[in-house]
C-alpha cells in the first residue's frame, strides 16, 4: 500500500476533564474522500480542527506526506497553507468583498503576483457559478453564496486536503445542493477532502469511505454500501435508524 | 390615507400639540420666575451684557483658532499612540511581556490622573528642567499632556474594538496560512476600528474641549482671553461668549457622533 496522504494515529484530545477524542487512527490516500459521520458532539469537528492543528492535540500524531505536523512548536504556517478548511459559519471577511476575501491568504501568503492571481480567481469564480458576484461583500449573499465564497478562497491557496466541517448545516435547505454540487466538482477534479456532515444521501453518493464517530473514538468504518446497508455495529445501526428514518 | 396612516397622523399631531404647550409653559415660567430673584439685574449686568459680547466676540474668536490648532496637531498623534498601546497590550510572545505591562501601566496611569493635573505636571514640571527655548514652550508640553492622556483612552476603546472582533475572523485567516502580524493588520484591526469610530469621535469632542485647559499654564487660547477680558471689563460676558464658540462645534460634533452610533447600531441589529 503506497504511503498515505495523510495519517492519524492513537490521535486524543480533550477539553479539561471532557474527553472528545479518544484515540483516533485514520490514513487518508490522496484523491480519496472520506466522510465522518455521526452524533453532534461525536468529535469530527474537532477531528477536522485537529489535523489542521487549530486545536493543538493532546497525544498520538499526524502525518502529513510522512512529516509530523502535530510536533509542539513547529511552525504552522507552511502547514496550514497545504491544508484547507472549510467553516459551517462561513467566516468570510466582512470587510472585504468576495474576491478579496479570495485573495488575501494567496497575496500575503504566497506572494503571488495580483493579475495572474486575479485571473485565476476569477477562473474560480466561474466555476463555480458566481462569476457575476465577485465584487459583493458577504452580507449581499445569500448563505449558499457565501459559502461557495469560503470554498474558494480556501482553493486559491491550491491545498493539497480540504477539509470540510459541516458546511451545509447553517444553510436553508433550498440552498445546500448548489453547495454540494460545489464539492461533487471537486471530487470529479481528485482532490483530497474530509468531510464530517450530517448529509447521508451525499456520503453514500460520493464517499470512498464513510467513518462513522460516537464518543470521541471511529466505531466503523467501510465503504458507503457497507456502512449505510449493512452496518456491523449495534451504536451505528441505532445512529443510522435515527437519522434515516 | 388608510385608517392605520390616518390614526397615526392623529397621534403626531395630538404629540406635537402637548409638546409645544409643555415647551411654551416651562419657557414663560423660566421667563417670569429667574427676573423675579433678587440678584437677577447684577446677573443679567455681569454675565449677559450684549455689548461686551459684540466687543470680545472677534478676538474670543480668533483666540478659540489656537484651541483648533492644538486639537488638530493633537489627534493624529493621539491616534497613532493609542493604537500602539492598544496592540502593545495584546502582545503575546514572551519576550513581548514587559511591552505588554508597559501598556497596562501607562493606560492606568494616564486614565486615573485628572487631565489638569497631568497638563500642570507635564507642562510646568518638564520645561523647569531648563530645557532652551523653543522646547521649553508651554503648547509642546501641554499638547503631550493631552495625547499622553487622551491616547490612554483610546486605546482602551480600541482594545475593547479588538476584542469585539469573533474569534472566528482569526480561526479563518490563520487557517488561509496568515501569520499573527497579518491577520491582526488585514483581518482584525480594519473590522475594530470600523467599529469604534462612534467612540472615539465622543473621545474627540471630550478633547476639544479639554484643550481650553492649557490655559493654565501659558497659551492664550481661548479660556485665557476671556480670563483677560473679564479682569479688564470687570465683567463675566466674556465666559459666556466662550461658552457659546465652543457650543458652536461640540454640539453639531456631538450630534455627528451620535449619527454614526445610530447607524452602527442599526446596521448590525
Amino acid at each position: 500500500m503506497p504511503e498515505a496522504k495523510l495519517s492519524l494515529r492513537g490521535v486524543t484530545k480533550s477539553f479539561g476533564d471532557n474527553a472528545v477524542l479518544r484515540g483516533i487512527d485514520m490514513d487518508v490516500a490522496a484523491g480519496e474522500m472520506i466522510c465522518l459521520i455521526g452524533a453532534s458532539g461525536s468529535g469530527k469537528s474537532t477531528l477536522l480542527r485537529c489535523i489542521n492543528q487549530l486545536e493543538p492535540i493532546d497525544d498520538g500524531v499526524v502525518l502529513l506526506d510522512g512529516l509530523d505536523i502535530s510536533e509542539p512548536g513547529l511552525d504552522l504556517g507552511p502547514i496550514r497553507r497545504r491544508i484547507g478548511i472549510v467553516f459551517q459559519s462561513y467566516n468570510l471577511f466582512p470587510h472585504m468583498n468576495a474576491v478579496e476575501n479570495v485573495l488575501l491568504a494567496p497575496r500575503r501568503v504566497l506572494k503571488e503576483e495580483v493579475g495572474a492571481l486575479r485571473v485565476r480567481a476569477e477562473a474560480l469564480f466561474e466555476r463555480f457559478g458566481l462569476a457575476q458576484h465577485i465584487e459583493k461583500y458577504p452580507d449581499q449573499l445569500s448563505g449558499g453564496q457565501q459559502q461557495r465564497v469560503a470554498v474558494i478562497r480556501a482553493l486559491a491557496m491550491r491545498p493539497e486536503i480540504m477539509l470540510f466541517d459541516e458546511i451545509t448545516a447553517a444553510l436553508d435547505p433550498e440552498l445546500v445542493g448548489e453547495v454540494l454540487n460545489v464539492l461533487r466538482q471537486l471530487r470529479g477534479e481528485g482532490m483530497t477532502m474530509l468531510l464530517a456532515t450530517h448529509e447521508m444521501g451525499f456520503a453514500r453518493e460520493l464517499a470512498d469511505r464513510v467513518c462513522f464517530m460516537d464518543g470521541g473514538v471511529i466505531v466503523e468504518e467501510g465503504a458507503p454500501e457497507e456502512i449505510f446497508s449493512t452496518p456491523q455495529v449495534a451504536r451505528t445501526q441505532a445512529f443510522l435508524r435515527s437519522v434515516l428514518r | 390615507m388608510n385608517r392605520r396612516q390616518a390614526y397615526e397622523a392623529g397621534q403626531r399631531r395630538r404629540a406635537l400639540r402637548v409638546a409645544g404647550i409643555s415647551t411654551a409653559l416651562v419657557l414663560a415660567a423660566i421667563m417670569v420666575l429667574v427676573p423675579l430673584a433678587p440678584g437677577w439685574p447684577q446677573v443679567k449686568a455681569s454675565f449677559f451684557d450684549g455689548a461686551v459680547f459684540a466687543q470680545t466676540f472677534p478676538t474670543l474668536l480668533k483666540a478659540f483658532l489656537i484651541d483648533v490648532m492644538i486639537f488638530a496637531w493633537s489627534v493624529p498623534l493621539i491616534l497613532a499612540l493609542g493604537l500602539a498601546i492598544a496592540l502593545a497590550r495584546g502582545a503575546q510572545a514572551p519576550a513581548l511581556f514587559p511591552l505588554r505591562v508597559f501598556g497596562a501601566v501607562y493606560v492606568d496611569v494616564f486614565r486615573g490622573v485628572p487631565v489638569v493635573l497631568t497638563i500642570y505636571l507635564i507642562g510646568f514640571g518638564v520645561p523647569g528642567l531648563g530645557l532652551p527655548r523653543p522646547w521649553n514652550s508651554p503648547y509642546i508640553w501641554g499638547t503631550v499632556a493631552l495625547v499622553l492622556t487622551y491616547s490612554a483612552y483610546v486605546a482602551e476603546v480600541l482594545r475593547s474594538g479588538i476584542e469585539s472582533i469573533h474569534a472566528s475572523q482569526r480561526n479563518a485567516s490563520i487557517c488561509l496560512g496568515l501569520s499573527e502580524r497579518d491577520t491582526m493588520r488585514y483581518v482584525i484591526l480594519p473590522q475594530a476600528i470600523r467599529r469604534v469610530v462612534p467612540a472615539n469621535m465622543n473621545m474627540l469632542v471630550a478633547l476639544q474641549k479639554d484643550v481650553a485647559l492649557l490655559s493654565f499654564i501659558g497659551p492664550v487660547e481661548i479660556l485665557r482671553q476671556a480670563g483677560i477680558y473679564k479682569s479688564l471689563l470687570a465683567n463675566f460676558t466674556p465666559y459666556v461668549v466662550a461658552a457659546v464658540i465652543f457650543l458652536m462645534v461640540t454640539v453639531p460634533a456631538t450630534r455627528y457622533a451620535d449619527h454614526l452610533l445610530n447607524r452602527d447600531r442599526n446596521a448590525r441589529s
